[in-house]
């Protein structure tokens, strides 16, 4: 599978390995959408299982995305991760697993970043007025949007 | 009160106004929850319908958010354990398990043959507990009042063994990264089998309340139907991916613990439809008492961990590892940057994304359907908002 990969994506596959028996792959972010498409039809990953990221605030690209897929045909999982910086926008994947439509919304909603072409892109867990995204590195454990929570719960401090 | 803006949750379900006219006024948006008895937690459903039939369902969710993953970052590997906990408290043992089988993993450690042994029971014994929970409240849910008093009668011999072993009965932390802490107690393998020959015949009880009774029937069958391919494509898992057909479960697909050496099957439904889920539930509670019954005579002697270092430094790598809690595939990803703490960890809540199927189950159903729903989904909001 990955020499077929190989084979039609030439030198965009950054990396392939595996690693305590897990396969992954390490794709160039311009790839991104066709990969994906193309491990969906051709190589039968027809389950999403999930889709996270990663924040490296030194790297120059700081947001690793990873995408978890399992095929139901092969029972085999692969990951793929692919680095975007924070102007960046990921293409959605809603088009190709329904299933990313809330996991995406949940990166967007922690890490801020967005998805292009997602039906509606907005907080799940946070309320939506919130200030920040909380699993970037530099936002603190009991940093909190203040502002939101005086004039939403009338309080000082929500801690 | 001080003026509150506004949130507009409502935005995506195309609220245009279309002429009013006398037959087409009945369009009614209607709030349920977060504060309702049949969301089981704080679940919020906004429900666009036509009468009663339902046109549309938006789920707001976060009102249990507590940032477990931002936690985790900083705590160490041990630390974190005791948190997992709190996500799907229903099923503690779950969670545990599969956290610690996580790191286990990234440390490149087995856990003992007997500690392997003794975290099957337990968390079979939890599988068992949780759909007791399940089955009792979406009964309520529906009407039925009876199975409720049953299943928590019978649900409290299993905490009872849970509080005997580790001290706790729902918040368990019974699992250490690399083993067990405790021994089994003193009687513990009696007193399962006790348990097994107690609740054997009350599942057939409960059977006896629900399957054949007419109005059981009739909210049930045929009411949230989703079929195999859409299970797939929105990514549910669990028996509700079961009900509709496809016979796959992780215990099965990629075998953890000692799961590979005990025999039981994988019940599956045909119609995907609440009864289903329903039938597939009480199925696999009897599955897991064969399996607790296969385990509980042959635990292996030996010690109950492995050698762990006091202080966890896994070496730098991910790893996506994943267990099949009793609501569907709960994953965990972790990030080693190969210090103390792990640099991300990532959890794959079966609930959370069994949630989102939500609105294309009661889409064109009464309201009343969707509170079954609900129940069949068999979501807690702990593990959903994390």
């Amino acid at each position: 599978m990955i020499a077929r990969l190989r084979g039609q994506n030439g030198s965009g596959l950054r990396e392939t390995n595996t690693y305590l028996g897990q396969k992954y792959i390490v794709a160039d972010s311009s790839l991104i959408p066709e990969l994906l498409q193309v491990l969906r039809d051709q190589e039968q990953f027809d389950y999403c299982v999930d889709i996270t990221a990663v924040h490296y605030p030194d790297r120059e690209k700081q947001f690793e995305v990873v995408w978890i897929l399992y095929s139901f045909p092969h029972n085999e999982r692969i990951r793929v991760k692919a680095s975007y910086s924070e102007t960046d926008s990921v293409p959605s994947s809603v088009p190709i697993w329904p299933a990313a439509n809330w996991l995406e919304r949940e990166v967007f909603d922690m890490f801020g970043i967005p998805f292009d072409g997602h039906p509606d892109l907005k907080r799940i867990l946070l309320p939506d007025g919130w200030k920040g995204h909380p699993l970037r590195k530099d936002y603190g454990i009991i940093q909190q949007d203040q502002e939101w929570v005086q004039i939403n719960l009338g309080i000082e401090s929500g801690q | 009160m001080t003026d509150r803006p506004t949130i507009d949750r409502t935005s995506h379900l195309e609220l245009e106004q279309h002429e009013k006219t006398f037959l087409d006024s009945n369009e009614l948006i209607i709030n349920m929850g977060p504060q309702h008895p049949a969301t089981h937690g704080v679940l919020r459903v906004i429900l666009k319908l036509d009468g009663e039939k339902v046109l549309g369902t938006e789920c707001v969710i976060g009102y249990l958010h507590r940032g477990v993953e931002k936690i985790a970052e900083h705590r160490t590997y041990t630390m974190f354990n005791p948190y997992v906990d709190r996500m799907d408290y229903v099923a503690a043992v779950s969670n545990g398990l599969g956290y610690c089988e996580a790191v286990e993993k990234l440390l490149n450690v087995e856990a003992p043959r007997r500690a392997q042994y003794i975290r099957v029971i337990l968390t079979e014994l939890n599988r068992l507990a949780s759909h007791m929970l399940w089955l009792g409240t979406h009964a309520l849910d529906i009407g039925a009042i009876t199975p409720l008093f049953y299943t928590f009668r019978d649900r409290e011999e299993i905490l009872k063994i849970f509080e005997k072993y580790c001290g706790a009965r729902l918040t368990t932390h019974a699992f250490r990264i690399g083993g067990c802490s405790y021994e089994t107690y003193e009687g513990f393998e009696r007193e399962v089998k006790k348990f097994l020959d107690f609740v054997t015949p009350k599942i057939d009880e409960y059977e006896e309340l629900l399957t054949t009774n007419r109005i059981w029937l009739e909210r049930t069958k045929d009411v949230g139907k989703i079929s195999a391919k859409e299970c797939i494509a929105l990514g549910v898992t669990g028996p509700v991916l079961r009900a509709s057909g496809v016979k796959w479960d992780l215990r099965k697909a990629q075998p953890y613990a000692a799961y590979s050496d005990f025999d039981f099957d994988i019940p599956v439904g045909e119609n995907g439809d609440t009864y289903d889920r329903y039938i597939v539930r009480m199925q696999e509670m009897r599955q897991s008492l064969r399996i607790i019954d296969q385990a509980i005579g042959k635990i292996p002697d030996g010690p109950i961990m492995a050698k762990v270092a006091k202080v966890m430094k896994p070496p730098v790598g991910e790893i996506y590892h994943s267990i099949e809690a009793p609501k569907g595939e709960l994953g965990y990803f972790i990030v080693s940057d190969g210090s103390t703490q792990p640099y991300r960890v990532r959890v794959r809540p079966p609930s959370f994304v069994n949630l989102q199927a939500l609105d294309m189950m009661v889409r064109g159903a009464l309201v009343a359907d969707v509170i079954a729903v609900i129940g069949t989904l068999d979501i807690v909001l702990g593990e959903v908002d994390r």
